[in-house]
């Protein structure tokens, strides 16, 4: 039988740099760790927002063994790249950025926006620039 | 740019469909060039995953936007990671004709 393939982990918000160089010390190169998104959203979720880990899963879309699993890697991958002196590189892994919602009260469309770094003004149906962020579709997990 | 139209048929007097990934027809409006093309939907009669099959469906042909009356619970991570755009017009009772004329103000 083959496995259940793995569910895709929904991040929130995409990390603002791409890893971490060491310096000081030997500076001969030591090799680099691969930290994937995933791991890089359970970090956040769990140690900066300070969420209990049956939060950040459900944040996440994935279920709390799972969380604390993603979570124990990531751990374990930081700490090797510190002791070793490594550098981490935050790509790859099973991941959406997940996208809000915002409406249109001119037309009276939802959409959501994908990209995430660029700021909305514009509806993408009307044209209007009468749109506002959708706070209750956005708390409504499922869509 | 190339927008999706859910339609419930394949004339532009048509409604905009209120499901997804069982519309009768998707609409492919092609923005720059203005062209229109009329698709039926392969996955409308299947028993399930029809949401998904569309989903390929229309990222095969290259479309960066879906109107739709409203989308299925799977949709939504699938179009986040491939980066299309997602706009709901919820009992609107507008045509397949009257969407492409307020894309067309834009």
């Amino acid at each position: 039988m083959s496995p259940r393939p793995v569910r895709s982990r929904k991040v929130s918000n995409p990390p603002v740099i791409s890893g971490f160089r060491p310096y000081g010390g030997n500076r001969k190169e030591k090799g680099q760790v691969f930290l994937q998104y995933e791991e890089y959203e359970a970090i956040r979720l769990c140690d900066h927002e300070q969420m209990k880990h049956h939060e950040a899963a459900s944040a996440m879309g994935v279920s709390r063994p799972t969380l604390t699993r993603i979570y124990a890697r990531a751990r374990q991958k930081i700490a090797g790249a510190f002791v070793e002196g490594k550098q981490i590189i935050i790509e790859g892994g099973k991941v959406h950025f997940d996208s809000e919602w915002y409406a249109c009260s001119s037309c009276g469309c939802h959409f959501n926006h994908p990209e995430k770094h660029e700021i909305i003004y514009t509806c993408p149906l009307c044209g209007s620039k009468q749109v506002s962020k959708n706070d209750e579709l956005n708390e409504n997990s499922h869509l | 740019m190339k927008t999706a139209i859910c339609s419930q048929g394949n004339r532009l007097e048509s409604h905009l469909d209120e499901r997804f990934g069982r519309c009768s027809h998707f609409v492919i409006y092609d923005q720059i060039s203005g062209g229109i093309e009329f698709l039926p939907n392969p996955g409308k009669e299947a028993e399930e995953g029809a949401g998904p099959a569309a989903v390929q469906f229309l990222a095969s042909r290259g479309v960066r936007k879906i109107v739709s009356g409203e989308f299925g619970l799977k949709i939504k991570p699938l179009l986040d990671s491939l980066k299309i755009q997602m706009i709901i017009l919820k009992n609107s009772g507008k045509t397949v004709q009257q969407v492409i004329d307020m894309l067309n103000q834009i």
